[in-house]
């Protein structure tokens, strides 16, 4: 299989710019895990289409892959035959690869210039793993991600969760959601992104949501503070190499949330904390614990206008700026929560709710599943 | 004092038909320029020991006096400069090492001129200071890389890291290292009070505290020194934090020298010497040859104050100043302070203070990637000096990876300081840099006070306008944040030194 060349990453990133964009983001969870499929999603950010501009639109799905809950699903866009290659060569040396196949697409005429798109089935050597005494498995697996996405040219590892995948392209979002043909799956958590890029053109790559391991994140809006949250998280091993804001976004939560162990709570104050004079006024214990956060995190603190959707196999969370800069609504309707930049969206899938809000500045708006998830992670091998 | 070979380089003009005979500026001038004949009833004017500090010229009623360059001109000469003949006349007929005072003025490239800051446009909405929070608070100290929580019985989150001490500063500006000898004491009290009233810091210098100034201690970071004056533990606790002064950018290697003659009643007591005996620093600290003995005074120093005080390390930029201030923080220093080529001074070698050291935009840029690269930049903060002229150029420091910044001779100017560079003279007539009674009382520390009071808001205000421009509402957002900076005529090595892009990239 062959394809002529595509713009995947080299030619985003030979320019050095910084991607950021004004978008429509939307989400929605059902928290008893019960699995629904993609129609809604699609019809929720199709109600926002102005919202986009056509270079760039994806979903994330949760739940998607049971068949193979236990194994790491690297969704991959590559340029060439030669990337390819080059790719499953470095995978092969790190996995046990289970299955490999083509993501199956629906041919779209507006969807034009595609890079191949393939999905791996794989799990972690032992061998690997017993190399690094120090790091986990998924420390490994963000390590492996980066390497591919900074090194190997043409390759891009858009999706590196468990049982879930990241669906992203060039285009409309309601076409690229027709064109993977994600209404065929079945999630009981799915968030959709369209973009409109300010100060890039669209490339595949660069297209929304953003995942590492289980996290997928959307976002509407521009950080400002980029150039610090970059380099920040590059003392903590983490290189932006996509040139997103949503790829220091979700590496922030990654680094907060999993590696620091922080609550979302905390991670979200971390993030967008409250103002000094706020703080100030906070009873003793409470004041103490955000100044320490508001401190110790200053690199981390995300300034500008935005909205964020943080996917994860246990839940969602929005999250805005701290004085809200962009909009956001969040609604109830039984088990389910729905996040969107228009409540318009909403009330397109569920016309009846039981409750619709603005989410408040800096105040992130949490659900997380009732009901258990087996995935069992492995635990950090000692040597 | 004439002398032969070395023409006066000020000429000093008095206008007859404005001039009423008042003879203010005859009783301004510390240097004796102006003179009153009683027989002639005139008054008159030698410009030959003229420093150009307009002082008489302010303080004239009718406008009469005017200061200009002498128009002597030497043949045209791009190598032998009139600077470097006239060097060598003093120093052929003195014999001695030329003094200068305040930062050097050679033409090194100022490289704040050479970056500019960015501002919002659509996509990020620039935010109004007027209507939302600007938040310029900043704390200086260690930070912990990672905060641990602990969920107590009650449901409650509890901060379960230990944060080690701090410094809360209200805007990122504090008043540098000026001793009280080598300023006066109405010029200590005013930076002090005004340090308190903005609630930020002023830098005792290597002098000691007066007594008077204790009750500012709390706003103040006291200095030791190589000279070790005024140090004792009760020095090192009312103070908010320590400073441990390695070098100066005026004169990076070199020590300082108080003559006696300073030394009055209250200096003595204040630096616990004898009256009238020259306060000599040591080029080097005697008890620090190595970094580990830099450890060990910084260990001293927590262990005096309980660990309640963050320890600063101030040091020149040298050429290899990122390992030097990287070894300071492996050594425990929670604040470096880096001092640039252009800082200030009391009093420095000429020589060296126009050819030892580097800009502190490029030792800045170096030294905040260093600690980012051996990912140990949490565990201090940075504070750069050497020459800060406007809140821009506090802006850009920032955006270069500082986390405060020292001014010296910006407060210095502000209190009048008109940067005539003779401050090793002990003449200065705008009673700043000396300790003649007659000239300390022109300067009314309230109106000192509130000049640099004045001075911190503006600025404030200014960096407050710049923050809501690039579309962010807290310091800490622009912070190291150097994608808010582009390059225009630097060199590619530069750049990269600086961590910036060029203009239109
Ligand atoms: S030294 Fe100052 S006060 Fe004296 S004549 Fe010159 S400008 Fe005037
Ligand atoms: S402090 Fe006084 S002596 Fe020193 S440069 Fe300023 S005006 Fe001149």
């Amino acid at each position: 299989m062959d394809v002529q060349p595509n713009p995947t990453k080299e030619f985003a990133l030979s320019r050095g710019e910084r991607d950021s964009a004004a978008c429509a983001i939307a989400g929605v969870i059902n928290e008893q895990g019960r699995r629904f499929n993609g129609e809604r999603i699609i019809r929720m950010i199709a109600n926002m289409h102005d919202r986009s501009n056509g270079l760039g639109g994806g979903f994330a799905a949760y739940g998607i892959y049971p068949e193979h809950k236990d194994l790491y699903a690297f969704h991959v866009m590559l340029d060439s035959a030669a990337a390819r290659e080059n790719f499953e060569e470095f995978l092969r040396r790190y996995y046990e690869i289970e299955t490999e196949e083509v993501i199956p697409t629906a041919p779209l005429r507006e969807i034009r210039n595609r890079p191949i798109l393939r999905r791996y089935f794989v799990s972690l050597r032992d061998r690997v793993l017993g190399e690094h005494y120090d790091l986990t498995e998924q420390d490994l697996v963000v390590r492996h991600v980066m390497q591919v996405n900074g090194q190997i040219k043409g390759a891009v590892v858009f999706s590196s969760g468990k049982n879930m995948g990241i669906f992203k392209g060039v285009g409309y979002p309601e076409d690229i959601g027709r064109f993977f043909r994600i209404e065929e799956y079945d999630g009981y958590l799915w968030t959709a992104h369209g973009r409109f890029p300010t100060n890039t053109t669209g490339w595949w790559g660069g297209a929304h949501p953003f995942g590492l391991l289980d996290w997928a994140v959307v976002h509407n809006g521009e950080i400002s503070s980029y150039g610090i949250n970059r380099r920040y998280l590059a003392n903590f091993g983490y290189h932006c190499n996509m040139h997103t804001d949503t790829e220091v976004i979700t590496y922030l939560f990654d680094m907060l949330l999993r590696k620091h162990r922080l609550g979302i709570e905390e991670a979200c104050v971390a993030l967008a904390p409250p103002f000094w004079d706020d703080v100030e006024r906070m009873e003793p214990e409470r004041r103490e614990l955000v100044r320490g956060l508001r401190i110790t995190y200053a690199g981390a603190l995300l300034n500008g206008p935005f909205s964020v959707v943080l996917a994860h196999s246990r839940g969602m969370i929005g999250f805005n700026d701290r004085i809200k800069l962009r909009p956001m609504y969040a609604a109830r309707r039984g088990d389910e929560l729905f996040i969107a930049s228009e409540e318009a969206a909403i009330r397109e899938v569920s016309p009846e709710l039981d409750g619709v809000w603005q989410a408040e500045g800096g105040k992130p708006v949490v659900c997380e599943l009732k009901v258990p998830l087996d995935a069992p992670e492995k635990e950090p091998a000692r040597a | 004092m004439r002398r032969w070979l070395v023409q006066p380089e000020f000429k000093v003009e008095r206008d007859l038909e404005r001039c009423i005979q008042c003879q203010v500026c005859v009783r301004q001038c510390a240097n004796d320029v102006h003179s009153y004949d009683e027989e002639d009833e005139q008054v008159s004017s030698d410009g030959a020991c003229c420093v150009g500090c307009h002082r008489c010229a302010t303080l004239c009623p009718t406008g009469a006096i005017s200061i200009s360059r002498s128009q002597l001109e030497f043949k045209p000469n791009a190598n032998w400069t009139p600077e470097s003949i006239r060097n060598v006349y003093k120093q052929a007929e003195g014999g001695g090492v030329l003094l200068s005072a305040m930062g050097t003025d050679r033409p090194w490239r100022v490289y704040w001129d050479h970056l500019l800051l960015n501002a919002s446009q659509v996509t990020n909405p620039s935010i109004d200071p007027l209507r939302e929070p600007m938040e310029l608070v900043t704390y200086l100290g260690r930070k912990p890389d990672q905060i641990r929580v602990e969920r107590g019985p009650d449901g409650k989150v509890r901060l379960a890291t230990e944060i080690t001490p701090q410094l809360k500063l209200q805007t990122p500006i504090m008043f540098s290292a000026m001793s009280y000898g080598s300023i006066s004491y109405n010029a200590s009290q005013a930076l002090a009070r005004a340090a308190k009233a903005a609630g930020t810091f002023a830098n005792t210098g290597e002098g000691g505290l007066h007594p008077d100034f204790r009750q500012y201690a709390s706003n103040m970071i006291v200095q030791v020194a190589s000279g070790r004056f005024g140090v004792d533990p009760d020095y090192l606790n009312v103070a908010a934090a320590v400073e441990i002064k390695i070098g100066q950018g005026a004169k990076p290697g070199i020590g300082g020298h108080l003559p006696g003659e300073k030394v009055d009643a209250a200096i003595s007591r204040t630096r616990m010497i004898p009256q009238g005996s020259d306060a000599i620093s040591p080029a080097p600290h005697h008890d620090i040859y190595s970094i580990e003995d830099l450890r060990q005074l910084i260990y001293a120093i927590k262990e005096t104050t309980q660990h309640r005080k963050p320890v600063s390390v101030k040091i020149a930029a040298v050429h290899n100043v990122s390992a030097i201030a990287s070894g300071a923080v492996r050594a425990g220093a929670d604040i470096v302070a880096i001092d640039g080529l252009r800082g200030g001074t009391g009093a420095a070698p000429t020589t060296i203070r126009d050819n030892v050291g580097i800009p502190i935009e490029l030792a800045l840029a170096a030294v905040d990637s260093r600690l980012r690269e051996e990912g140990i930049r949490n565990q201090a903060s940075i504070v750069a000096a050497g020459s800060f002229r406007s809140a821009a150029d506090v802006a850009k420091a920032i955006a270069l990876g500082a986390d405060a910044v020292y001014i010296g001779t910006s407060a210095c100017v502000a209190m009048g300081c008109h940067l005539c560079q003779r401050c090793y003279t002990g003449k200065c007539n705008w009673g700043i840099a000396t300790q003649d009674p007659f000239l300390t009382k022109r300067l009314n520390p309230d109106v000192a006070t509130r000049r640099l009071t004045n001075l911190l808001r503006g600025w404030s205000l200014e960096i407050k306008e710049m923050l809501g421009m690039m579309g962010v509402n807290a310091i800490e957002s622009l912070r190291g944040n150097r994608e808010h900076l582009r390059a225009v005529g630097l060199s590619d090595r530069e750049m990269v030194i600086l961590g910036v892009k060029p203009a239109g990239e």
